[in-house]
């Protein structure tokens, strides 16, 4: 039936799914009302600073505090020998290792924490960290991941000795933390010996920090007379946190409350349990006043949860025209000091195994093996779903090295080993179920956009005039929307969230779910989802998150899993609404259920024009005429445990510019296509996809996190530490195809990080193509000026011309 | 150490303030007069965050000392919006998609507020470069620059 004029109007009045619609939140943030953990004053309230080490492997011979607490307006100095009657000096971490509240005995990396000054102001907080006087003894330092498991590599974790069982299985040395595989050893091997073809390239994906410009902080406020905790915090995951701080601390979860405000960006660098938050608790259960803890930027980039730091190696078996029979990658990961990284339980390299990518490949096997060095804790996912992007990183860049060593074009060979649309659900070789994909149709339309073949034809005029252009390529798939509760766990709670709706009696609604937004428009985009589904117009739909006294449990936000399972928790929750709905229009109707048909915002009786009640005049009906036994109100809870992850795609391609004098690399154009399923906001969408883009320029080509060989942080201000400004930023331009999920409620997949995953590589591929006819196969990240610069003296570039 | 007696204009406001001789005036702004929209980034004045209007220039906050601020006219993200509404520059943020988390923002726009009136028919190139002293993580900038350009036209036309 076509739609009518007057249909058309009523959708669009709903602004539901599909609508750009304005931000709702975007009214308070431009004029300067957010609400950030920072900008919470409370009664009393004190600032907490940190005594943190200079050295990076060191035995702690006194801790002498006399001077600091002799400073006037100091409420107190705690160190690990004050924790450990409440037993709180270490704590459990997501990985199932434990980290250190406060060195004890020992410091394991640079900047750890030390002591917690209490003070009246951060003023003077920062005067007394200064005045808490340490003594040191420092140790050898083990910087080298490759060195880690050596017979005299240091001793780092001597709270470990003699523990040869870790959390993932069998430890082999004092540094060792896991051993972990996927897929089928032998029969891959077997394929590789038998090859017509293999390929095999070592890469380092490089330390790298999420970063967001608000960084981590809390206010911790217990109140000894009620025994009530309330933490206002910088988290993703604020109901994971509460039922944390409630184990650590023996305070009931229902006396425990903790508020996610706005969050000033987080990236996955705010999804951890951070020694900050619970010294400022602490502080505050032992003084029984507020306690505001904030990091500034040089501790948030040299302790916070840094990301990546794996050295991969991708190995490719194919035949002579470059399809792929095997897989085969081997990762050492460094893990700092602690294994704190934020991963589903039983995957301690995350979902890495998701490294087959897009492609048809028969048989794979992975190993990670992760090691202590003396670093900063972390292993998060940085922009992305658990270790994706390095996953999606070793398969582009060894497909890449195939398609070079057959002088196969690099669209070609990813044609050839595309996974087709018939094959869906496809069955990947290390245990996924890909859920639905049309990878030629994104490759096709992106190589036409850009004219592919007219790009390669100029790249080799210019490489014919001693230029160096290059084109990079990748055609990535993600795994996002964790997961489902059979195989994901966070300590043990299933990663399902949910959503709770309630339908007023004037018909506006309230909404609360256990994600967080941070940046992503949560409380516009879910209301565009209750819009669409129950009828009623989203500007009447409040969405509220992040406050564990009112929300309903869930696993918060990372991992592009808000629209995948929040998402889908919300459908189903209107869902059952409106199946309600249907019962007390039935009755108001005097007509059967089944005689009702949905259209847009009301239930109308099938072949009977006019005899109709809209959404607003049933919720109404919902709280004073209902059917026989029906319970009033109108209002549902879901929780939604999801069948599978979603599987994103896309298709992006890069040209570079590489100045043979300076390596200044100069991205001409980058197109981005991405298929994320059902698209719930387009403008917001297509800024997730700005913004994960610019995170992965700034990843591939400046940002990393080195450390001298004594173990000191060099990169840990914003002076070292590439951010990208307006002016190096490239444009952007984006595209998409959809290919809806077929088992998410609405079809949508999720997008925020496949821009971050996709891109990197894709850059890589750029700057690597542009020396490829000289035999180079690989140039690991950033590729800032001066490591391009290096490449081109090595191959004697800049001589002459 | 004693405290100084400073005063200045926040916001069109007469204001005054006792201030340690070390303070900065990002933490006067917040938490001595608990004008929150002004937010602390880096401290080392490369993010922009804490950008505010003093005497018609842009100043990082995080690196000026408040008595620097002694006798000044400021403006901070509470100050742009008018009795007539929101300021050109505040609704085409809104408008094109501007802003995300929402933490850079209110820097971006006292920046966006001033760059305007150095440069009111600005290219996409000399935004790039006027605003380049704020960072954005969410963005991409995009959508920034377009905010700029379309705040420029209704500036112009008004």
């Amino acid at each position: 039936m076509a739609a009518t004029a007057e249909d058309i109007s009523r959708e669009e009045a709903l602004q539901g799914i599909g609508c750009s619609r304005k931000r709702k939140e975007d009214p308070r943030f431009v004029q300067g009302k957010g609400n950030y953990v920072d900008d919470i004053k409370m009664p009393g309230m004190l600032f907490a600073d940190m005594v943190r080490s200079p050295y990076a492997h060191a035995r702690i011979k006194g801790i002498n505090k006399e001077k600091a607490l002799a400073l006037p307006g100091v409420h107190a100095v705690l160190t690990a020998d004050d924790l450990k009657p409440l037993n709180l000096h270490w704590m459990p971490t997501l990985a199932g290792d434990v980290q250190a509240v406060l060195a004890d005995e020992k410091v394991h990396f640079q900047y750890q924490e030390v002591a917690v000054v209490v003070a009246d102001d951060r003023y003077i907080a920062a005067d007394a960290i200064d005045l808490v006087e340490v003594e040191y003894e420092p140790l050898p330092v083990l910087v080298d991941a490759h060195k880690a498991m050596d017979p005299d590599a240091p001793l780092l974790r001597e709270d470990l000795v003699g523990k040869t069982e870790g959390a993932h299985g069998q430890r082999r040395h004092h540094n060792h933390i896991f051993s972990w595989e996927a897929g089928d050893r032998d029969p891959t091997d077997r394929v590789f010996e038998q090859a017509e073809v293999t390929v095999k390239q070592e890469m380092y994906y490089h330390r790298v920090h999420p970063s967001p410009l608000e960084t981590c902080g809390c206010v911790a406020s217990f109140d000894k007379v009620n025994e009530q905790l309330t933490v206002y915090i910088t988290s993703q995951a604020p109901h994971v946190v509460r039922t944390v701080v409630s184990m650590l601390s023996g305070i009931p979860e229902s006396k425990v409350r903790i508020v996610s405000p706005d969050i000033g960006g987080g990236f996955g660098n705010k999804v951890g349990v951070y020694p900050g938050y619970v010294n400022a608790i602490v502080a505050s259960i032992v003084l029984g006043r507020p306690v505001k803890w904030v990091e500034d930027r040089m501790e948030h980039l040299s302790t916070t949860a840094f990301a990546r730091d794996y050295h991969m190696t991708g190995e490719l078996a194919a035949d002579k025209d470059g399809h792929i029979k095997a897989l085969r990658v081997q990762v050492l990961a460094d893990h700092g000091a602690f294994d704190a990284c934020a991963d589903p339980s039983k995957f301690p390299a995350g979902l890495f195994h998701i490294c087959t990518g897009s492609y048809d490949v028969p048989v794979a096997h992975v190993q990670v093996d992760g090691v202590y060095t003396n670093k900063a804790p972390g292993g998060v996912a940085y922009r992305c779903s658990f270790r994706v992007t390095e996953a999606v990183y070793v398969i582009e860049r060894t497909l890449d090295v195939l398609a070079q060593k057959l002088g196969i074009d690099k669209a070609e060979i990813r044609r050839r080993n595309f996974v087709k649309p018939e094959q869906f659900p496809y069955q990947t070789a290390l245990g996924w179920e890909l859920d639905s994909g049309d990878y030629h149709t994104a490759l096709d339309k992106v190589l036409k956009a850009v004219d592919y073949d007219g790009l390669r034809r100029e790249q080799e005029e210019k490489r014919a005039r001693g230029e160096l252009m290059g084109i990079g390529l990748v055609t990535f798939t993600e795994i996002v929307g964790a997961g489902p509760t059979r195989t994901c766990d966070i300590l043990g709670i299933g990663m399902f969230d949910s959503a709770e709706i309630r339908v007023h009696p004037t018909g506006s609604v309230i909404a609360r779910m256990g994600t967080i937004t941070q940046g992503q428009g949560h409380e516009t985009t879910y209301a565009q989802i209750i819009a669409s589904e129950l009828g009623l117009p989203s500007d009447q739909i409040q969405i509220e998150e992040g406050d564990t006294d009112t929300a309903p449990y869930g696993l918060g936000t990372y991992g592009s899993r808000s629209t995948p399972v929040g998402g889908a928790a919300t459908a189903v929750a209107a869902r059952k609404i409106r199946a309600k709905a249907q019962k007390i229009a039935a009755h108001l109707l005097e007509v059967d259920e089944n005689d009702l048909e949905w259209d847009i915002d009301r239930f109308k009786v099938k072949g009977v024009p006019g005899q109709e009640k809209t959404m607003k005049e049933v919720a109404w009906a919902a709280y004073n005429n209902l059917p026989e036994g029906m319970e009033p109100g109108l209002e549902a809870v879901d929780y939604y445990d999801p069948p599978n992850f979603t599987y994103p795609f896309g298709a992006y391609l890069c040209v570079v510019d590489i100045d043979k004098h300076t390596g200044q690399t100069h991205i001409r154009r980058f197109y981005a296509l991405d298929d994320c399923g059902t698209r719930i906001n387009p403008m917001i969408i297509e800024g997730q996809i700005h913004g994960g883009l610019n995170e992965g320029y700034a990843v591939a080509m400046g940002q990393e996190l080195p450390y001298d060989e004594e173990g000191n942080s060099l990169g840990n201000t914003f002076m070292d530490y590439f951010i990208p400004t307006f002016v190096e930023t490239p444009q952007w331009e984006t595209d998409y195809t959809v290919t809806p999920s077929p088992h998410h409620p609405l079809g949508a997949k999720g997008v925020a990080e496949s821009p971050h995953v996709g891109s990197i590589p894709c850059f890589t591929s750029a700057v690597v193509d542009a020396f490829s006819h000289l035999g180079v196969t690989h140039m690991n990240m950033p590729h800032s000026a001066y490591r391009v610069w290096q490449q081109i003296h090595e191959l004697g570039l800049d001589t002459h011309g | 150490m004693a405290k100084q007696h400073i005063t200045f204009t926040l916001n069109g406001q007469q204001l005054d303030a006792l201030v340690e001789p070390r303070e900065l005036l990002v933490h006067t702004i917040r938490e001595t007069l608990h004008q929150t929209g002004t937010h602390i980034g880096c401290e080392t004045s490369h993010c922009g965050v804490c950008t505010v209007d003093l005497d018609g220039v842009s100043v990082k906050a995080c690196t000026l000392l408040s008595m620097q601020a002694n006798g000044s006219e400021i403006t901070t993200v509470e100050g742009l919006a008018g009795a007539e509404g929101l300021h050109a520059v505040q609704q085409a943020f809104i408008e094109e998609h501007g802003l995300q988390c929402g933490f850079c923002t209110p820097g971006m726009l006292v920046r966006a507020y001033r760059f305007l009136q150095e440069n009111p028919n600005p290219t996409d190139e000399e935004i790039r470069w006027g605003m380049s002293g704020n960072l954005c993580r969410c963005t991409g900038y995009q959508n920034i620059i377009k905010a700029v350009h379309s705040a420029a036209q209704k500036l112009q036309q008004a």
